[in-house]
């Protein structure tokens, strides 16, 4: 289904656009199968409406609601940002949807919530990568407030123009550009505000190769590969040149974000 | 007296011709823009295989003639080792060229730094004697020598699965079943060999200690 949004954000970049056969075709979503092209193979079974999701913690407004009245309301946005994978390549995707932040204080977090728990959801009988103990289910990712609440971060349900298909975390998903694209979770059923930094997903399987923070850093190597260069993936094809670009700090949002971080060791807490 | 014709050498250009046909369908990928949404990882991954694939068959070639009494098959074991060595040096320079081309600090890097990297690198870097004493010329001048120093193809395979399961794994997780298939049958071709390496150091250490080893002459 088409989507009607307000293009022109000024936190849209002008690269050339990931085709979008590539952006939908090419995913990381172990819940539908670990091979890129398994999300869109594995998610037929996958049904996105109706959807609602659970807010809890520390919040003034908690409970469960319907994706319609979570996004009624709000203007949808186009914004189109960079997105770094952890294992070096990237894209630039146009995404569809509202800051987090707006959503966000709806529910009305409590002084002592510093931090926010998203939940994916889990559905073995339509997600069959659920039934591979690859990580320990369901995928949990978590922000720190000030992250959650800065204007890049985007509640996206969208993408290309249209409706988020499932292998792209349909209905509803984080886009965090500055950040690893596993920090973007997908399918989002629950919210919770915590004091406590939440456990996330890829952290609690390999905490050496995976921090909390996951910030797009080329100083700071994967154990096992550099994160000094990135593949672009942008539809040109094959080329000899192989599309290899510098990765910037902050996936070249510092500009925007970098001040979160002002005094923390960004090896330490990568 | 009877002309036979020689199977194998009639073979040979046959057996040739087809291990380069993987050559040709990545060359035709490339050409028609088909290798996917990232075309140079999926040169890498392709290129990767293929060596791994022959290096595979190659350590094949002695436990099928144990098996079968094929002895002909002996006869293309040079020829599949050298695609072996053909394959992963295509796989090297994509990545050292296409991939990484023009960020040469990196590459350096990369060897050195990355374990996954260095395993594959030092699987390539140990198949380069092989293939150059791989003549017959060479074999005849390094006698003994010879048998010993192709062992190194062992532990080549060992470095080459090892690089393919270390390259998917994420984590605590091998994210894939390929690179562990591959390495399943790394592992059976090397027990295969078992019952021979057993048999040859038992008439080893039977020769050191005197006595007769069974079925071989004392040697005075």
């Amino acid at each position: 289904k088409r989507l009607a949004a307000r293009p022109g954000s000024a936190f849209s970049t002008t690269e050339t656009l990931t085709r979008a056969t590539d952006a939908t075709r090419y995913n990381n979503y172990y819940e539908f199968g670990t091979d890129k092209a398994d999300p869109a193979r594995n998610s037929s079974r996958f049904r996105p409406q109706p959807w609602s999701v659970t807010v809890g913690g520390k919040a003034a407004v908690t409970g469960t609601f319907d994706l319609e009245d979570i996004l009624k309301g709000h203007a949808l946005e186009e914004r189109i940002y960079r997105l770094r994978c952890v294992e070096a390549w990237s894209m630039v995707i146009p995404w569809i949807g509202i800051p987090l932040a707006a959503v966000l204080k709806r529910f009305e977090p409590a002084a002592d919530a510093r931090y926010v728990a998203f939940t994916t959801v889990a559905r073995p009988a339509e997600m069959p990568g659920l039934g591979y103990p690859v990580l320990d289910w369901p995928y949990r990712e978590g922000l720190r407030i000030d992250e959650a609440m800065h204007p890049l971060t985007l509640l996206a349900v969208g993408l290309y123009g249209h409706e988020l298909p499932a292998q792209n975390g349909a209905p509803l998903r984080l886009v965090v550009p500055w950040k690893y694209g596993y920090k973007s979770i997908k399918s989002i059923v629950r919210i919770d505000f915590t004091e406590e930094q939440p456990p996330t997903s890829w952290n609690q399987s390999a905490p050496d190769e995976y921090g909390f923070y996951s910030n797009v850093n080329p100083a700071v190597s994967h154990p096992r590969w550099s994160q000094a260069t990135e593949r672009r993936i942008a539809g040109g094809g094959f080329s000899l040149t192989g599309n290899r670009l510098q990765t910037l700090p902050f996936n070249g949002y510092a500009e925007q974000v970098a001040s979160l971080y002002a005094g923390m060791d960004l090896v330490r807490n990568h | 007296m009877a002309h036979r014709i020689d199977r194998v050498a009639a073979g040979k250009p046959l057996v040739f011709a087809a291990a380069l046909v993987p050559l040709g369908i990545l060359a035709w990928r490339i050409h028609g823009n088909t290798l996917g949404p990232d075309p140079v990882a999926q040169l890498e991954h392709d290129t990767g295989l293929w060596a791994l694939r022959f290096l595979l068959v190659t350590l094949a070639i002695t436990p099928l003639r144990r098996l079968t009494g094929w002895s002909a098959a002996l006869r293309f074991r040079r020829m599949l080792g050298l695609f072996a060595f053909f394959y992963a040096s295509v796989h090297l320079a994509v990545y050292l060229v296409v991939d990484l081309g023009g960020f040469w600090s990196q590459v350096l890097t990369e060897i050195a730094k990355k374990p996954f990297v260095t395993v594959g690198f030092l699987a390539w870097l140990l198949m380069i004697p092989l293939a150059a004493t791989s003549t017959r010329s060479m074999m005849r001048r390094l006698g003994g020598l010879w048998q010993r120093l192709h062992r190194l193809v062992y532990v080549s395979g060992a470095l080459a699965a090892l690089h393919f399961l270390w390259q998917v794994k994420y984590g605590k997780t091998i994210a894939a079943i390929e690179p562990v298939v591959y390495a399943g049958i790394f592992a059976m071709l090397m027990v295969a060999r078992l019952p021979d390496w057993i048999r040859r150091s038992r008439q080893r250490r039977a020769a050191a200690s005197g006595r007769v080893a069974p079925g071989r002459p004392l040697v005075q």
